[in-house]
């Protein structure tokens, strides 16, 4: 049964994962995209801020798209986002954390210029296994309505 | 990368473009953000985007790729002409980003970054604080993306 916007009411929806993040995924992506010594070399990272091997906040924020999409999108008649209002990197991510993701409803609204969509503005919180918090962020998806939905997936 | 003292408001920096093609569009969607317009393109054409288009964190990391790679050209130069670059700290965050257009396979976009205010951190006093609007925009002109993004920079001499 696909969500549609009807489904979705102000509160928190659940907690999502437990994603595991290893060593090498965290030099995979910043190899590819993040190429800093403090995500890529242990030696380096030791004397940087973060004090330690530590991955991208761009890998964090893709993990946390990762794990939305498992959580609640690949159940629901997502038509996309359009941004992210807010996005905290508040604790960095460390070879070998459990990732869990809170998703919270903070505003369901009708779409003005499109009737058969509403926007959903999503609390998104990513936590390690001990609880601390790596990230907050607040974003909005689009979501099909029942009858759109219904119609999309008859003119398949 | 100059030092703080030497950034000032409204200062540019052109960052270089980037291809995106179905092949690492689907490579980055297939293990981040496997929605059916980001893998497919027949499902990406009845999507709201019209076509096989990238994820956001995609476009998002492509933009971080090309702030890293033209930080290391200009720590490069520095050191070139003799003097000592200043290194990026880590990023609190950022806020108002906003996936204006949708990047479509074969699309081309070029990256800029624009400072919007410059602080000083008061815990971390050999650091400062750098706020700029860092956008992409197509082969078309168009503007694809934008966000406000914060970082910390090296001041040249901590007080």
């Amino acid at each position: 049964m696909t969500l549609t916007f009807e489904d979705f009411s102000v509160g928190h929806l659940g907690r999502f994962g437990p994603r595991h993040v290893t060593r090498e995924d965290i030099i995979a992506f910043a190899s590819e995209f993040d190429p800093q010594p403090m995500h890529l070399d242990e030696e380096a990272a030791k004397h940087s801020m973060l004090k330690g091997l530590s991955g991208s906040g761009w890998h964090l924020g893709s993990l946390m798209m990762r794990m939305l999409y498992d959580g609640l999108l690949c159940r629901t008649a997502s038509l996309g986002s359009g941004g992210v209002d807010e996005l905290r990197w508040l604790s960095p991510l460390r070879p070998g954390d459990d990732l869990t993701l809170d998703i919270d409803v903070k505003q369901v609204r009708a779409s003005r210029s499109r009737p058969d969509m509403g926007i959903l503005t999503l609390g998104l919180t990513v936590r390690n296994a001990a609880g601390t918090v790596l990230l907050e962020a607040t974003s909005s998806i689009m979501v099909s309505r029942r009858q759109s939905a219904d119609e999309a997936r008859r003119d398949r | 990368m100059p030092f703080f003292e030497d950034l000032s408001v409204g200062a540019r920096r052109e960052l270089g473009s980037f291809t995106f093609t179905a092949e690492n569009i689907k490579a980055f969607a297939r293990q981040f953000d496997p929605q059916p317009f980001h893998l497919d393109e027949e499902a990406g054409r009845r999507s709201l985007f019209g076509g096989l288009a990238a994820s956001g964190w995609h476009i998002g990391s492509v933009c971080m790729k090309l702030l890293v790679a033209a930080s290391k050209r200009e720590a490069e130069a520095a050191l070139a002409a003799g003097k000592t670059p200043a290194a990026w700290g880590p990023s609190p965050g950022f806020r108002e980003l906003r996936w204006i257009k949708p990047v479509l396979a074969g699309d081309t976009i070029t990256f800029s970054s624009v400072i919007e205010t410059l602080r000083t951190s008061e815990s971390r006093p050999e650091w400062g604080i750098v706020q700029a609007r860092n956008s992409g925009i197509n082969q078309r002109g168009e503007q694809v993306f934008s966000m406000l993004a914060t970082g910390f920079l090296q001041r040249r001499v901590a007080p």
